[in-house]
């Protein structure tokens, strides 16, 4: 339980972050909440030669209106995301899954920023951002650049952000008026999604006019179910979104697991999603 | 008769415990808090792999390590190496490998032991490991108990064949019993494996004690006095030159009964280099190196008449032992075989256990040792039979449980339960539990096809306390006794030292020791030390498992603060020149019969004893009372428990809805202990029947090595049980109280899955694997469906 030897530097700005990722090499890593981070040094999962820790960097905190969009700082805690009133007006999606993660020491102790960056499958939020249309902000040695969510997430952990890059701040359209939930199969309170849906919906007159559906643990990295999303337009009954949700797992290759095996995640993605939509639609 | 205990005295009054004040504040002495100076720092290299023999071992670049001071391998450890002990050959033919502290020839489980390194400090001993390199020759990894039996199989030891440890019979008659049935169902049951996940890892320190030849060792341990004895019988340590410490423990759960190979290090190692060596476990080093339990394999006949009386009942149990027998490792199944008939009557009872090597982590005791196997199968069994009758299972309990006029009554097992009611705790259970209404509730879920199916789960279960008279234990071939010790000593100031051999890690000995102690004497309680764990302070002790401690140590208390009474009432006799006989003693002092306004108090004896200037003639200074009690009997708790279960039938989630415990335990020193018992006791066996569960690959890999794939419940995942207690004191022990330490992990596990089943019977579903994971669950309902199909 006694990370190996590793040299720590605390930059205040994005630039000076960058400069010590350079410095660092192959091996430098970034510090946010540690959520994930210190667990992996301390069973020496990963041996990494410098620390750059970005709990300083002012311009990485926040949560700002940006007219059409909400722009939220990588350095931003779970908990900040998941109680802010700009948030929970236009982003319902965001903020009921991330009112999943974990539990309320680590969602006070994590950022949002790590978990994306993170990359792990059973994230909570990772598929918030696809389904939502996200886009993130990344700064590097050749100044920033700007990747949407479907760009973003690479593979299992991998992400577009390379080795001397910092994830600065992650934007997602302003869903104003949509209603959301997010259904998360787990087995005890604290423990990761076995499988969970997102779901958030536009209605119009009782009926669905547009809707959004990210998977979680579905893959490699978070799913958008767009052929759900796609038949669920126009439903106004709990028939026709059961029907909708019956394509959630199309094309997915789950991973296995202690928890569950490939066909048991699919048959959760339909009934997840199934569970999601209604409940974000209101419709039973 | 013992009578039940009145509230009047401090003995039943729910007391805030004294320990928690220190552990609240942080002021604790956790064995890794223990700083000696100049120790070295153990870090062990552990096993990547179940099965493989050790090509070489390479030191050199540990060596070379700045901070290193010594490593070793089992060669160049030579006579220093020694036994990890076993003290419970079961059979006259039990298979008992050697399982040395670091292992030679081959590795045996993934975590097994090959080198260690000793380092000025932590960080360096734990950067050190990384540098030993062993040259492994992979082996056929035997992980399944099925397979281990099978004709060519590859041998855990070669001294074992067919992987077989053991075979333990007892009873028998089972057949004649079947053949005169109506009615005989066969079940398979999985008890899974599961790991004790105390919340304080474990941790040594060993120091040599200046220029004498004493050692202590610090042992984060339940069994302080009984690893002094086996510490010497392994190392060669002259016994009276070892002091074993268990400071404040936290958590044990059986996982700390134990002799661990860690502990035979750091103190070989220690009296070698003469400097102390410390050594703190981490989590990922818990899940693979202390003792795992259960894991048993059982195969369970009942037979019965249509009217529902149970006839016989034949119990077939495959044991894993693990790669190595540990401290009562081939014992421990053996502690539940004489549970399987539980509360009920039978004609035949028929036993056969096999204990199985596997090349996996050693198992041993863990909270109940056997008789959650036990309880779970015949409360699981009483269910089924109940289906397969069409009968209610609450009522088929009934028509064959002992009935409360009918004790002490001698059980198929060959058991004599001395007393319990049944009916009572019943009747109390339901009361609280609203039968009528859950079951109308449950009526209209299956009527409406409701994807969220609702089931009640029972479990009336009794079990047995009290480890254990020496006799007993002595014709199981267990090596030591079972007996418990007290000593209780007047101070000057008429304070209290209370001596006892038991050694809590949790439990609140010290409140409930001093209110039983303070109930007799009539001191304060906040005057009364108790001092445990120490075998320089409390030389002798059997210590803390098998909820003994009050159950056996309490009698000792008893004893020893009655005999008190008796030491001081000849001084007494001659301070207030009357005879001794002449004396009544209450509320901490003695008065003279007829004359109350003659009296004197235990404090001021105290001090005439010290000072002893006006001592009857033979009368020696100083007052004590000492007590070694050997039990009567084991206690017999009981209870019963009622699990409201949601079962959503479409993600396989099982949620427990609501849980009533009724428990008798007989007297209670202190209610708000019981109820704290219970309640950890239910919550651990919701976690063996819903979470928990150690989970290996093909190839021997441990696939539940941290608390992230290992799941354990917290408060977010259990619901607020209700609790009560009905009252039936034991006949068997002086006090009239049982134990209960164990009995909620013992009672809820069955209870958990009985209420799954029965929310999906409609649906075909007999049984659901533990744990009863949603995909478990999932899986249950699908297969039961496929057959239906």
């Amino acid at each position: 339980m006694i990370p190996a030897k590793f040299d720590y530097v605390r930059p205040s700005t994005v630039d000076e972050a960058v400069a010590a990722l350079v410095a660092g090499g192959d091996d430098a890593k970034i510090l946010g909440g540690g959520q994930s981070l210190m667990p992996v040094l301390r069973l020496r999962m990963g041996e990494p030669s410098v620390i750059v820790d970005t709990t300083r960097i002012d311009e990485m905190k926040g949560i700002t209106d940006a007219g059409d969009a909400i722009v939220i700082g990588a350095g931003v805690t779970h908990d900040e995301v998941a109680k802010s009133p700009l948030v929970r007006e236009h982003l319902a999606l965001l903020a009921a899954a991330t009112e999943h993660v974990a539990d309320r020491q680590i969602r006070h102790r994590g950022t949002m920023g790590g978990a994306m960056a993170h990359a792990d499958p059973a994230g909570d939020q990772p598929p918030v951002a696809l389904a939502m249309g996200a886009s993130f902000t990344i700064a590097g040695p050749g100044g920033r650049r700007t990747v949407p969510a479907s760009e973003f997430f690479v593979d299992y952990f991998t992400t577009a952000v390379g080795p001397d890059e910092v994830l600065v701040s992650v934007s997602f359209p302003k869903h104003t008026g949509w209603s959301a939930h997010y259904e998360k199969l787990n087995r005890t309170a604290q423990a990761w999604a076995i499988v969970a849906a997102a779901a958030t919906v536009r209605m119009d007159g009782g009926a669905i006019a547009e809707a959004r559906i990210g998977l979680t643990n579905m893959g490699p990295g978070p799913i958008r179910a767009t052929a759900v999303e796609q038949a669920l337009v126009g439903a106004s009954t709990m028939a026709a979104i059961a029907a909708a949700a019956e394509q959630a797992a199309e094309g997915t290759s789950p991973t296995e697991d202690i928890h569950a095996d490939a066909e048991f995640r699919k048959h959760l993605a339909r009934t997840l999603t199934k569970r999601a939509v209604a409940k974000a639609a209101g419709i039973s | 008769m013992t009578e039940i205990l009145e509230s009047a005295g401090v003995i039943g009054r729910p007391l805030r415990r004294k320990e928690d004040a220190k552990l609240l504040h942080g002021r604790t002495n956790w064995t890794d808090n223990i700083q000696v100076p100049g120790a070295l720092h153990m870090a062990l290299v552990r096993s990547p792999m179940a099965h493989a023999r050790i090509k070489k071992v390479d030191l050199s670049g540990a060596l070379a390590m700045p901070g290193v001071v010594a490593a070793y391998d089992a060669a160049s450890l030579g006579d220093l190496n020694a036994n990890v002990l076993c003290v419970w050959p079961v059979t006259d033919d039990t298979v008992m490998p050697p399982f040395p502290a670091l292992t030679g020839d081959k590795v045996r489980h993934v975590g097994d032991v090959v080198a260690i390194v000793l380092a000025t400090d932590a960080k360096s001993a734990e950067d050190a490991i990384a540098a030993v390199d062993v040259d492994y020759e992979p082996l056929d990894a035997v992980v399944d108990m099925i397979d281990a039996m099978s004709p060519g199989s590859a041998l855990v030891h070669d001294a074992a064949a067919n992987n077989t440890c053991y075979v333990y019979n007892l009873g028998g008659g089972y057949a004649d019993a079947a053949a005169k049935a109506d009615v005989v169902i066969k079940r398979r049951f999985v008890n899974q494996r599961i790991v004790a996940g105390f919340m304080e890892p474990r941790a040594v320190v060993a120091a040599p004690m200046g220029m004498s030849d004493e050692m202590t060792l610090w042992s984060a341990t339940q069994i302080p006095h009984v690893l002094r004895v086996v510490l010497s019988l392994s190392t060669g340590i002259p016994e009276q030159n070892l002091r074993i410490v268990a400071p404040d423990v936290g958590g044990g759960f059986g996982g700390k009964l134990q002799m661990y190979r860690e502990e035979i290090l750091a103190l070989q190692l220690a009296r070698h280099l003469g400097r102390p060596v410390k050594w703190n476990e981490t989590r990922s080093e818990d899940m693979v190196a202390s003792h795992h339990g259960r894991d048993q394999i059982q195969d369970i006949e009942l037979a019965a008449t249509k009217d529902g009386r149970i006839l016989g009942m034949n119990v077939t149990l495959l044991a894993n032992m693990g790669a190595y027998l540990q401290i009562i490792t081939p014992g421990t199944p053996l502690l539940g075989m004489f549970m399987y008939c539980g509360i009920y009557k039978m004609d035949a009872y028929q036993f056969q256990c096999t204990g199985v090597f596997t090349n996996t982590t050693p198992t041993d005791a863990i909270r109940g040792a056997g008789r959650p196997e036990a309880t779970f199968a015949i409360e699981r069994m009483m269910d089924e039979l109940a289906a397969e009758l069409g009968m209610d299972p609450m009522e088929l309990r009934t028509r064959n449980w002992i009935q409360h006029h009918e004790f002490p009554f001698t059980t198929a097992a060959g058991l004599t339960y001395d007393t319990g009611n049944y009916e009572a705790a019943t009747a109390r259970a339901l009361e609280l539990f609203g039968m009528d209404e859950l079951r109308a509730e449950q009526k209209r879920r299956r009527e409406s096809g409701d994807p969220v199916q609702l089931g009640i789960g029972i479990s009336t279960f009794t079990e047995m306390c009290g480890l254990a008279p020496s006799r007993t234990l002595g014709a199981l071939k267990y090596a030591a006794g079972g007996w418990e010790h007290c000593t209780i000593r007047l101070l000057p100031s008429g304070k209290v030292e209370l001596v006892t051999g038991t050694s809590p890690h949790g439990q609140g000995h010290e409140t409930a020791w001093s209110q039983i102690a303070s109930d007799i004497l009539g001191i304060p309680v906040e005057d009364i030390d108790v001092i445990h764990s120490d075998t320089g302070r409390a030389p002798y002790g059997m210590d803390t498992y098998g909820s003994r401690s009050l159950a056996v140590g309490g009698q000792a208390i008893k004893k020893a603060a009655d005999r008190v009474i008796e030491n001081a009432r000849p001084i007494a006799a001659h301070q207030l020149e009357c005879a001794a006989e002449d004396l009544d003693f209450a509320n901490g002092a003695f008065s003279v019969k007829g004359d109350p306004e003659k009296s004197v108090t235990l404090g001021a004896l105290a001090w005439a004893a010290f000072s002893a200037h006006n001592l009857p003639d033979g009368i020696e200074p100083m007052i004590s009372g000492a007590a070694t009690v050997d039990p009567e009997d084991f206690s017999y708790p009981h209870g019963t428990h009622l699990a409201a279960i949601e079962v959503d039938t479409e993600t396989g989630k099982v949620r427990v809805r609501s849980y009533v415990a009724v428990d008798d335990v007989g007297n209670q020193i202190n209610p708000m202990i019981v109820e704290g018992q219970v309640h950890g006791g239910v919550a651990m066996g919701i976690g063996q029947a819903l979470y928990e569960g150690v989970e290996y690959d093909a190839d021997g890999n441990l696939l539940t090595a941290s608390l992230a794939d290992y799941l354990i419940p917290s408060a977010a995942d259990l619901p607020s049980f209700t609790t009560d207690r009905t009252v039936t004191p034991s006949t068997t022990h002086s006090l009239g109280t049982k134990g209960v330490g164990e009995a909620g992990a013992i009672a809820s596990t069955p209870a958990i899955i009985n209420g799954i089943v029965d929310a999906l019977r409609p649906m075909g579903v007999t049984d659901v694997l533990m744990p009863a994971s949603p995909q478990n669950v999932w899986r249950a309902i699908q297969a039961a469906k496929g057959a239906g199909a």
